[in-house]
């Protein structure tokens, strides 16, 4: 194997990050290929969004490494993380409301260095794909929590990233919105050929539209595997049956 | 009754003037949150390119002596320059400090401008004949519209509604409403600030640019401090017209315009000297009705 496959990947190791004396993350090792669905998964508090500022460059770790296929992510910011491949969804859409929907992802796509014709045509085909096509001409903040959800997901894609981080996309949706989410998610590797990590409370998405999970807790990575593995595990139940949230849905 | 129709006109000259003004400061604001006074100095800089700095009052020509498409091309480009310049030089290295740093940098700015100005043409009121032919009336319907006054209003819809499409329609364009909306998220998605703040400043100097020839040209006077009172009439319609939006600032930019002729024409003759009052009057009431502007932006109404 050459040493680009082996370092390939978005790779965290020993990942720590402390708020003055408090320990939000206390070693994470984490491996997200450019192919799969990667679920990661915790009760409240275990570390999921701090990992995830530090995965984008909005956080700095206080120690360990981020590297993007062998290159470091270090002290690189948001703004050149994302430039080298790595984008994210928000938890609030935080879509540009004065704008259209279409424009919303032409500028992820001109501003990902595409030509207009380029962004335009790829925005329509993303929103086509979510179901929004009928949409892409009204402005993004006149449109139901749903929609805006999964055009912030769009116009993260839109930048043509290598890996994807999609913080809580499911959260606020229905029954039928999850399960069409869940189907779009799993979509993703194949599709755009972008590595997913998803963080996620609701279960039955995670185990949905992930093959490898990888749990937090307290800080630490507790475990990783199949959802299978993960329901089976019992120090991943042990953390699970602490908070009161998750517990029915993961077992 | 055609006195009233010749009022308007007038009016409505006068708002459309402020309203390229108030529009040049909004486009700024939208983008870097900075209320640039100086928006003013690119406009008498702009006035006193046409002539050559000399210590006369009646100077002679420099690009007012150009044939007039060449001149407005070189007023234009003297005053993109220069917004260009004061960002680069001045606004950039402040680019994240707070709005209060940035107004009053804009201010030092304002001055530099003024000061660096009176050095080379001196401080003495000067006089300066361009557009003459567009001093004729035209006729229509029987109300006469001076040939300026007529130049000044289809310039303002014409330079409008070319603005519209260009930030509705354009990539550019795109990326700037969505810098002014939300500037780290669009940085976030690949906008490039740099890129897009010049652009905003090299708009504010061509609109500055035009309303300096469309002044010039009406008034024939050249004054270091010509730039302050169309540039604090603009502040307040952008206020009025709900800081950041762009649609706002022109009407404002308008109300205050006609406003202001209105209560010219219109005020007793012992009471026109507080017009002005009479205009800020107005800011006042609109803003206790609409406290956040006419037409409020997104990014305003996020924030509050």
């Amino acid at each position: 194997m050459s040493t680009v496959a082996q370092d390939g990947g978005l790779h965290a190791r020993d990942v720590h990050v402390a708020f003055g004396g408090l320990k939000a993350l206390k070693g994470v090792d984490l491996k997200l290929k450019r192919g799969e669905v990667l679920g990661l998964i915790g009760p409240n508090g275990a570390g999921k969004t701090t990992m995830v500022n530090v995965l984008t460059g909005f956080q700095a770790a206080t120690s360990g490494d981020v590297t993007l296929d062998g290159r470091s992510l270090s002290g690189l910011g948001p703004r050149n993380v994302a430039r080298a491949g790595v984008a994210r969804s928000f938890q609030a859409a935080r879509l540009f409301r004065d704008l259209t929907v279409r424009q919303n992802l032409e500028v992820a796509g001109i501003g990902s260095g595409k030509k207009r014709k380029e962004a335009r045509g790829l925005a329509d085909a993303l929103l086509d794909w979510i179901g929004c096509g009928n949409k892409s001409d009204l402005l993004a903040g006149s449109l139901p929590y749903g929609d805006e959800r999964r055009i912030g997901i769009a116009r993260a894609l839109a930048l043509s990233p290598k890996y994807v981080l999609l913080d809580e996309p499911a959260s606020g949706m229905n029954d039928q919105e999850c399960d069409a989410l869940m189907r779009l998610i799993a979509e993703i590797p194949d599709r755009f050929d972008c590595g997913v990590l998803l963080i996620e409370h609701n279960m039955q998405v995670v185990m949905g539209a992930c093959r490898r999970v990888h749990v937090l807790d307290n800080g630490k990575s507790l475990a990783e595997g199949t959802p299978a593995e993960m329901r089976a595990n019992a120090e991943v139940r042990r953390a699970y049956l602490g908070t009161k949230s998750d517990r029915g849905q993961l077992i | 009754m055609l006195n009233f129709i010749q009022v308007l006109i007038d009016a409505a000259a006068l708002g459309s003037l402020y309203a390229l003004v108030a529009l040049a400061i909004g486009l700024v604001f939208g983008i870097m949150r900075l209320i640039n006074f100086a928006q003013g100095d690119y406009l008498t800089i702009g006035a006193y390119s046409l002539v050559v700095p000399t210590a006369s009052v009646t100077p002679p020509l420099l690009f007012g002596a150009l044939p007039w498409p060449l001149m407005v091309a070189a007023v234009l480009a003297t005053c993109m320059i220069a917004a260009l310049l004061t960002e680069r030089i001045a606004f950039r290295p402040l680019r994240n400090a707070n709005p209060a740093t940035l107004l009053i940098s804009s201010f030092a700015v304002s001055y530099f401008l003024q000061h660096a100005l009176m050095l080379v043409h001196t401080g003495r009121p000067k006089s300066v004949a361009i557009g003459a032919s567009l001093a004729q009336a035209i006729d229509i319907f029987g109300v006469r519209i001076p040939g300026l006054q007529l130049v000044t209003m289809i310039t303002t819809v014409t330079l409008l509604i070319a603005f519209v499409i260009l930030l509705k329609k354009t990539a550019i364009g795109i990326q700037m409403r969505a810098a002014a909306e939300n500037f780290q998220m669009a940085r976030l998605l690949g906008v490039k600030a740099n890129k897009v703040i010049a652009f905003g400043f090299a708009l504010s100097g061509f609109l500055a640019g035009t309303v300096s020839l469309l002044l010039v040209a009406q008034t024939g006077t050249l004054d270091i401090r010509m730039g302050i009172m169309p540039v604090i009439y603009a502040f307040f319609a952008t206020v009025i017209g709900g800081m950041g939006s762009l649609a706002g600032a022109a009407l404002g930019g308008f109300l205050v315009g006609v406003t202001s002729v209105l209560l010219q024409a219109y005020l007793p003759p012992d009471l026109r000297p507080f017009r002005d009052a009479g205009v800020f009057a107005l800011v006042i009431l609109i803003l206790l009705a609409y406290p956040k502007g006419l037409i409020p932006s997104s990014a305003s109404r996020e924030r509050v």
